[in-house]
């Protein structure tokens, strides 16, 4: 529905990157980021995580989980995010995501992440996450041993392991929105619960 | 034969394979982005080994963390134990896959390896 809703606003507005993410940062901030994704900035991420789930001195199964999602989906956002035209890099930079890790209550946190996206890319994007909703925590099992016995999968996590990894350790439905920036290129927001 | 050692880093493990008393030990976080490049040696190493197994082979998981790009590479060597077992028969290989108490999904991804492969896994809690 949201997906439908931000097609049809295309060429009426451009998604206010800022906008979105002033409102999102707001709360118990475990971590947030807006500018370029490295490698090497993701190792510094998840020590910065690491520390801040520490001191609030969560349960090991809920610091674990918190922990095992940040590495699967900062490395998503690393390996997937797209380059949009010259004139969007000169504002925001290359290889730009964004997100906002926070606790929302007890045993509760959530990570929303955004970046930009190929607009060719989404249909298969969307139809995976869609698939993932759909199914149950006992289907997720199967289809994460089907797609890790599988031969095709790349070390860039092709497949979308990492995505299935995620909702099987969660079991929250992937919350998206695809919101149109150029004619090309799409800004995609994904929220992800994560709870014991 | 020769021992492989690599030391661990924030996003590798520590891996001992020691050919002549059949001890494998992998320890650490496995949260690499290119793991197939990490797991070369390892897997190299493997083929090698499966030719000249000792008697029984011992291997040792304790993972606190690994990435969904590992979990492939880690299967990759399950497989090639798998051929160990296959040669030496059902005492030629034990994997003792450890999980720290509590932790549910590590336990669960042992399990989920289990379930894949044809060799015996022990699961074994760690207490914290």
């Amino acid at each position: 529905m949201l997906f439908e809703l931000a097609i049809k606003t295309k060429h009426s507005m451009k998604f206010d990157i800022e906008e979105w993410y002033k409102d999102l940062n707001k709360g118990d901030i475990i971590l947030s980021h807006y500018g370029n994704i490295s490698a090497s900035g993701i190792t510094v991420m998840l020590d910065k995580i690491e520390q801040e789930v520490n001191e609030r001195a969560e349960k090991s199964k809920l610091r674990k989980r918190v922990h095992n999602v940040m590495i699967e989906a900062l490395q998503n956002l690393y390996h997937h995010t797209d380059n949009p035209p010259k004139n969007v890099i000169n504002k925001f930079g290359k290889n730009f995501a964004t997100f906002v890790l926070k606790k929302e209550s007890e045993n509760n946190y959530s990570f929303t992440s955004g970046n930009f996206i190929d607009k060719n890319r989404i249909k298969s994007l969307k139809d995976r996450m869609d698939q993932i909703n759909y199914l149950t925590s006992e289907e997720l099992k199967i289809l994460y041993k089907l797609i890790l016995n599988n031969d095709e999968f790349s070390d860039k996590g092709g497949g979308g392991l990492g995505l299935v990894d995620i909702a099987k350790r969660t079991g929250h439905e992937y919350n998206y929105t695809f919101n149109n920036y150029t004619d090309d290129f799409y800004f995609f927001c994904l929220t992800i619960t994560i709870s014991t | 034969m020769e021992t492989l050692s690599l030391q661990g880093s924030p996003k590798t493990p520590t891996i001992e394979m020691n050919a002549e008393s059949g001890v494998i030990e992998i320890k650490g976080r496995s949260i690499p982005e290119n793991s197939i490049d990490f797991y070369r040696p390892v897997v190299e190493w493997l083929d090698s080994y499966a030719e000249t197994a000792a008697e029984v082979t011992e291997v040792n998981i304790q993972l606190e963390y690994f990435n969904t790009s590992s979990s492939k590479c880690i299967l990759d060597v399950f497989k090639k134990l798998e051929n160990v077992f296959k040669n030496n028969g059902e005492k030629g290989v034990t994997i003792n896959w450890y999980y720290e108490e509590d932790d549910e999904d590590m336990l669960e991804a042992g399990e989920d390896y289990q379930s894949i492969l044809k060799i015996p896994f022990k699961m074994i809690e760690l207490e914290e």
